[in-house]
């Protein structure tokens, strides 16, 4: 197999692998966390050690959060993130249609990969979106929770920190989701390892 | 202990020099007061007799006949502040109510001071009007707590009938039953003055002793000492049964669970008519945000809804791709 195309370079891959697994600790002890109790069904990890693993790894998460957030606009990786196309609706629906039926019909990738193009537009999108939107929200609320005395004890009647604690949770829960897809997007290069392959070794190895 | 017994040697030895013909001078309260005072209390004559030094921080003592006298603290525990005295419960009693009419002498007979005080139980047991607050079992837990083993405890050290109000079941905000309640136990447990009249135990850093709770200030804030210390109550508004401290509530799932222990404690009676209408624990969700306890199950449902979704999506794509890779 050829070396494609160097889209990932070294930092991103450390950087991912850091993520992903804090990503996981995170919703495995968040999980035991909201549903705690005796012979509750998601629980796996006791009480006690969930809120410091769980307290830990959103320590390491924001660290990591940051080194993306400063690597990606330092090294122009973030080129990636921005959209140029005026035709922004169309091409995600061109990118979905893809994914829906194109794909099936044996039709070519409509937005092959470029060094100064990595994402399809499906991509793009929620890439922006989890990154720049949802870790954010996730980051900040977290940290709230984890200092619940900067908090108002009343926003329009209701306890701060319940409704700081539904914007984390319902985060939490959105960018889980998000990464359920994005690890079953990831199968679909030409070969389903063909993609991991990338982000272990930082070439793109399609054909397309 | 040792301290009050010092301060009742000095009392005795006062009395003892100061023996037929000693006059005490307190200092007058304010007029408009008094008008109010003695529209509430028919007795308010009488009570002055005792206020007089009583209500008082300090006093004057005189000898008449030596032409001598001193100012004196009064001993806090024999203070009675008029303001709080007739707004609270016992707001229209005479001091004579429960106390000995032999008082009126002074000074007082140490056979007098001797005699046996009233308790709750005394005056509110087995009385239909207080049926409801359930006096009985109040001193049945309170007899199984630890602080009936503490000589000298008694009801009056955590409810001064001279100021006592109508708290628990009156209060709205869940905060403001927290701040009381708490302040209530750390009126000792915190103040090691006040501690050591009562035990020679060593003295105790409520803080220090909780470190391994997590959120320390917001877990004193949001809950009370007896969520963990006392042993859950039925049939009693707040709990009295102190437990010793190796059985206080350490498990964090305890509170922190669907069936929280906090259900029968601390939102105990208004958990039942608020409890049905979807959210779990809705009325901690109202007040606060307690981690495991507070759920909602509609947005459970909607997330595992959510989930099943994608994880479906995802199902029939994998289908369609494992019949495409077949065919080719
Ligand atoms: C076990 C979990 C995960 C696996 C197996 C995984 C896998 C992958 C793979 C194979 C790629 C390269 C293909 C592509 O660019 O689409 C990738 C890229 C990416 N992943 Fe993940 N991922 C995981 C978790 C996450 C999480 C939790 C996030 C964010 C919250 C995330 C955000 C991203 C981003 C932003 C990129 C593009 C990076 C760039 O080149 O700028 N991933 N992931």
């Amino acid at each position: 197999m050829s070396k494609g195309l160097y889209l990932y370079p070294k930092w991103i891959r450390l950087w991912h692998i850091t993520n992903a697994v804090l990503f996981l600790i995170l919703i495995v002890t968040g999980i035991s966390l909201q549903f705690s109790g005796q012979d509750e069904p998601f629980v796996l990890v006791s009480f006690k050690t969930a809120v410091s693993w769980h307290n830990g790894a959103a320590f390491f998460l924001t660290l990591s959060y940051v080194v993306f957030v400063i690597g990606n606009s330092v090294t122009g990786n973030i080129r990636h993130y921005r959209n140029n196309s005026s035709t922004y609706i169309q091409d995600l629906l061109k990118q979905f249609n893809y994914y829906r039926r194109d794909m099936f019909r044996g039709e070519p990738h409509p937005f092959p990969v470029t060094e100064e193009s990595k994402f399809n537009p499906l991509q793009r999108f929620s890439y922006v979106l989890a990154m720049y939107a949802g870790m954010p929200l996730l980051i900040i609320s977290g940290i709230l929770l984890f200092y619940p005395g900067m908090l108002p004890r009343n926003i329009f009647g209701v306890s701060g920190l319940l409704i700081t604690d539904l914007v984390h949770i319902a985060t939490g829960f959105l960018l889980s989701i998000f990464m359920v897809i994005h690890i079953y997007t990831c199968t679909l290069g030409s070969k389903p390892t063909t993609l991991f392959k990338s982000m272990v070794d930082g070439y793109h190895h399609d054909d397309h | 202990m040792k301290t009050l017994k010092n301060r009742g040697l000095i009392v005795l030895i006062l009395l003892a020099v100061y023996p037929f013909n000693s006059q005490l001078l307190g200092i007058a309260p304010d007029d408009s007061l008094v008008v109010k005072w003695k529209d509430i209390n028919v007795f308010y004559d009488d009570n002055e007799r005792c206020l007089i030094c009583h209500g008082e921080e300090y006093y004057t003592l005189s000898d008449t006949v030596a032409g001598v006298s001193q100012i004196r603290n009064m001993f806090q525990d024999y203070f009675v502040n008029r303001e709080d005295y007739y707004d609270g419960v016992h707001k229209s009693f005479s001091c004579t109510d429960c106390h000995s009419s032999d008082f009126i002498r002074f000074p007082h007979d140490v056979a007098t001071r001797l005699e046996p005080r009233y308790a709750c139980i005394d005056c509110h047991g087995y009385d239909e009007n207080y049926a409801h607050l359930n006096f009985e079992e109040i001193e049945v837990e309170y007899n199984n707590s630890t602080h009936a083993s503490v000589e000298n405890f008694s009801c009056w050290k955590c409810h001064d009938p001279h100021s006592y109000k109508l708290f628990a079941s009156e209060v709205a905000d869940v905060g403001e039953l927290v701040l009381y309640d708490n302040n209530m136990c750390l009126a000792c447990h915190a103040n090691f003055t006040e501690f050591r009249l009562l035990t020679d135990r060593e003295e105790i850093n409520v803080v220090s002793k909780h470190e391994w709770l997590p959120n320390q200030v917001l877990h004193f804030e949001s809950v009370r000492c007896i969520e963990c210390h006392t042993q859950i109550s039925d049939s009693i508004l707040v709990a009295h049964m102190v437990l010793p401290k190796d059985q206080a509530v350490k498990n964090c799932t305890e509170c922190h669970s669907a069936n929280s222990r906090l259900m029968s404690t601390l939102y105990k009676f208004e958990s039942k008519e608020k409890r049905g209408n979807g959210f779990f624990n809705s009325i901690i969700l109202n007040r606060s945000y307690v981690i495991g306890a507070s759920r909602n199950i509609y947005l459970g449902y909607l997330s595992l809804l959510i989930f099943l979704g994608v994880l479906s999506v995802i199902g029939i794509h994998i289908f369609f791709r494992v019949i495409k890779a077949k065919r080719k």
